[in-house]
């Protein structure tokens, strides 16, 4: 039986997107949109540790003990972090100081452990890899779209450039903790009632 | 004195859901009856207060000397796995009936943020061994404190009329983002 890489890619971004339609990973996704340096390189960072726990785990699948699986599963995913962390502090100083603490908490972004339980252990190397890389692009589209509202809106700029001029008052609250609730509640039901549409 | 300020702190002002964003899965996962939220809270804060304290010992006294303070992550990820274990095993032989009323929350527990989330924290702001005790009891105070009044709303909402695209999810978002704004009122109250 052939798999359909495209396909599976396909489900991450679009059909099973992890935010929009999994909410799953809440805690960093509201937290980092702020900025849309700062989605990118979140988004980024969780897709290098899934793909790469994905296909440890895909590897391993046959060996680990059903039992202690989970464990397994977060000692994995706390390797990949912590040299997502290790790289980030060497050479992205800046992004890391402002991700801060969301950085290490990774390791327990529920989409992560997630696709480890339900994907990398049942499936092979490469269709992991594959999901991993889908799940990701989601998490980092998803991550996308939200800071760019919350940048534009709450300060004005784009990735640190004014892009709405000098007439405009930045929304502070949008970067503020309760704009990210508010922007990803808005834009569920925004999607919902679109999706909704289509069935029709 | 100091230790009331960082109790406080942790409940009111830098509350860990509402300031913070740690938390987040349980607290719009596990709250849409207020009996299973307070289930919930209680077991968080019980679960944080330990793992502060372990965490505290196990960097100070492990990763320390051994100077091997990168390696955190693993190894309080690790810590707070097993201390949930224990605790579950704990609460199963010495109390049947609390168990029966948090074992289903328990394991859920290590993969909550706001856990390894004070763990971190009691480390980087250079907390001592009882100002970290402190600081995840109060966190854990102040996660309850949300999540029993979030579940409060979450069950009025689901018999009120609600447009079809905003019910579940997107309707809970919105209320949690209208309770920050009501906790961005604590800014300031403490430095």
């Amino acid at each position: 039986m052939k798999t359909n890489y495209g396909k599976i890619i396909r489900n991450g971004i679009l059909d099973e997107n992890p935010i929009f339609r999994l909410v799953l990973g809440m805690c960093s996704t509201l937290a980092i949109t702020t900025s849309v340096s700062n989605g990118f390189g979140m988004g980024m960072a969780a897709t290098f540790v899934l793909v790469g726990s994905n296909v440890v785990i895909s590897l391993l699948r046959n060996f680990i003990p059903d039992k202690v699986r989970i464990p397994c599963y977060i000692v994995v995913i706390a390797t990949f972090t912590t040299i997502v962390q290790l790289l980030m502090e060497a050479f992205l100083p800046e992004l890391n100081a402002s991700l801060g603490l969301f950085i290490p908490l990774i390791v327990v972004n529920c989409i992560i452990l997630a696709r480890a339980e339900s994907f990398a252990s049942k499936n092979g190397v490469l269709a992991s890899a594959m999901d991993g890389l889908g799940m990701g692009l989601g998490f980092t589209l998803a991550l996308l779209v939200l800071s760019v509202i919350r940048e534009l809106l709450g300060s004005g700029t784009l990735l640190g450039v004014p892009v709405l001029g000098a007439g405009y008052t930045p929304a502070a609250i949008m970067t503020a903790v309760p704009g990210g609730f508010l922007t990803l509640g808005l834009l569920m039901a925004l999607i919902n009632k679109l999706t909704d549409k289509d069935k029709k | 004195m100091n230790y009331l300020l960082i109790l406080l702190g942790a409940v009111l002002v830098n509350n860990f859901v509402m300031n913070q964003y740690l938390g987040i899965c349980p607290f719009l996962g596990v709250s849409k009856k207020v009996e299973t939220a307070l289930g919930m809270g209680v077991a968080v804060t019980f679960v944080m207060g330990l793992a502060s304290v372990i965490s505290w010992l196990v960097y100070t006294y492990i990763l320390v000397p051994l100077n091997i303070t990168y390696m955190q992550t693993i190894a309080f990820i690790l810590t707070i796995a097993a201390l949930v274990q224990f605790v579950e095993m704990v609460i199963q032989k010495s109390s049947p009936s609390l168990y029966s009323a948090l074992g289903v929350y328990l394991p859920l527990i290590t993969t909550n943020c706001a856990v390894l989330g004070v763990a971190l924290q009691n480390i980087t702001k250079n907390y001592n061994l009882l100002e970290s005790l402190t600081y995840g009891v109060g966190g854990g105070l102040g996660f309850l404190l949300v999540i029993v009044l979030f579940a409060g709303i979450r069950e009025r909402l689901e018999s009120s009329d609600i447009a079809k695209c905003f019910k579940g999810f997107p309707i809970a978002l919105i209320t949690a983002g209208l309770m920050s704004v009501a906790f961005m009122g604590f800014a300031g109250m403490i430095q």
